[in-house]
């Protein structure tokens, strides 16, 4: 039988990692290549790493500013994907098939895409065609505006278009995209839980695996959300602000009676 | 002097990462990206994420199939297919229209269409694989360990006695099956935890006595 899995996500902004609320308010935590270590031995199914930069500048807090924003994202790959031995997504400013290969190639085993598969959505046809499915994970961020309504943003939480996630869901679902990982703007960082009623609406019009992110607060919400309908449950502020919480959350789940790799 | 390993690069592949994990373990591991030098090889691992038109296109154009049937049939050299590197060794393969695969081991790959309307596919995650006793690969594992499977497609074998290691995913599927020196696994023992690592070590220990 196939396990729930709990999948920490890494937000990156100019080589540093950071913590994010609402997804306009960034407080840097630490360097990652520094960090890799620890989360590579959390208890945990995958990984996901997110370049939130908005663009390619240097951060003047580190030693070497003569890395450019893209060479230091790769880089922290590469520092990634040595020491994890669990499946690594990798997501930020993705655009080309070769940004595509380049990634998989230093060791990412699956690439979010985002802005770019709004904007050029025959790059997850393509994306999907050369590398497999299972590679080409579509990344959702959803705003649930006052009056309820759902929408889809793109370029980190800023830009609306218009879209429904439901249907977007169901267009990259034919597009080839072979998981989703679906994100509430509005929740990022608020600890107020998942969107369950968003979470219900894309997984009832989609076949492939759905990753809930954005508001956990407590171990409780994980199981919650694959109760909604969610294949993987992620997160990213509880893994770095509470002890032990790779385990804790496992076993939150596993009581609430969802099946996870113990 | 530990064995050593090629991994063939075929622009395929996760190549990193099954290199970085036979790495850790010890071995001496290298990226083959010229056919020759699997001539010096002691294992070849053939790992892969992607289409497998592309894939058995991609080994054709490279100009690996002649050195990789030589060193693994003339030369007996230890062989492991690993996710696609496991689909290839199908005669025929069934994603994106139908594509002759290296015909290794008798079967053909075909998407997964789970009678259950809840399973998704691909089939991504940890599943629990029970093994056939007697696979060198799973000793030290007990009966059955859990690993990390991404796949749209699955290998159905013409002769069933080649399965090593099953999962269920709505039906049965093979999660690993064995002939002579080849070896294969549809998971990915790269990025299986500890599980995955032991089977690693022990294809690198040697597949038989």
């Amino acid at each position: 039988m196939l396990k729930n899995r709990l999948i920490p996500c890494l937000l990156l902004k100019n080589g540093l990692l950071v913590r994010s609320e609402l997804f306009s308010i960034h407080q840097v935590i630490g360097n990652p290549v520094h960090e890799v270590e620890r989360f590579s031995q959390w208890s945990v199914d995958e990984l996901i790493y997110l370049d939130i930069s908005e663009t390619e500048t240097y951060d003047l807090r580190r030693g070497d500013t003569k890395v450019k924003g893209t060479d230091d994202q790769l880089r922290i790959l590469e520092e990634v994907s040595c020491r994890c031995f669990m499946p690594l997504t990798f997501g930020g400013r993705i655009r080309t098939i070769d940004d595509i290969r380049e990634r998989i190639q230093k060791g990412a085993d699956k690439i979010a895409i985002n802005t770019a598969a709004v904007e050029t959505p025959s790059l997850v046809t393509e994306g999907a065609k050369m590398f497999g499915s299972q590679c080409i994970v579509v990344s959702i961020d959803v705003m649930r505006h006052p009056d309820g309504r759902c929408e889809v943003y793109t370029r980190g939480g800023k830009k609306p278009t218009g879209r429904n996630p439901a249907e977007w869901a169901r267009e990259v679902e034919n597009l080839g995209a072979g998981e989703i990982f679906l994100n509430s703007i509005d929740r990022d960082g608020t600890g107020q839980g998942y969107d369950l009623d968003l979470i219900r609406e894309v997984t009832d019009v989609t076949r492939i695996p759905i990753i809930a992110c954005g508001g956990v607060g407590q171990y409780g919400d994980f199981a919650k959300g694959i109760k909604a309908g969610a294949s993987a449950v992620s997160a990213a502020n509880i893994f770095h602000f509470k002890e032990l919480s790779d385990r804790n959350a496992k076993r939150a789940m596993q009581k609430a009676g969802v099946a996870v790799r113990i | 002097m530990p064995p050593l390993v090629g991994v063939i690069d075929y622009r395929m592949g996760n190549l990193k990462s099954v290199a970085n994990a036979f790495a850790h373990i010890g071995a001496d591991v290298r990226i083959i990206k010229d056919p020759e030098q699997l001539v010096d090889v002691e294992k070849i691992v053939l790992p892969g994420v992607g289409a497998f038109g592309d894939g058995i296109a991609n080994l054709r154009a490279l100009g690996f199939l002649p050195f990789m049937e030589r060193e693994v049939f003339q030369r007996s050299k230890p062989f492991m297919g690993i996710c696609l590197g496991l689909q290839l060794l199908a005669k025929t393969g069934w994603e994106h229209g139908r594509n002759k695969g290296l015909g290794w081991i008798p079967g053909v790959v075909r998407i997964l269409a789970p009678s259950d309307e809840r399973l998704r596919v691909p089939h991504i995650g940890w599943n629990e694989v029970v093994f056939r006793p007697g696979e060198r690969l799973f000793e030290g594992l007990g009966d059955r360990k859990d690993f990390y499977f991404v796949h749209s497609y699955h290998f159905v074998p013409e002769d069933p006695s080649v399965v090593t290691g099953e999962c269920n995913y709505g039906e049965s599927i093979v999660a690993s099956i064995r002939k002579d020196n080849i070896a294969a696994v549809q998971y990915h023992p790269e990025k299986s935890h500890k599980s995955g690592i032991k089977v690693l070590e022990n294809f690198v220990r040697g597949l038989t006595d």
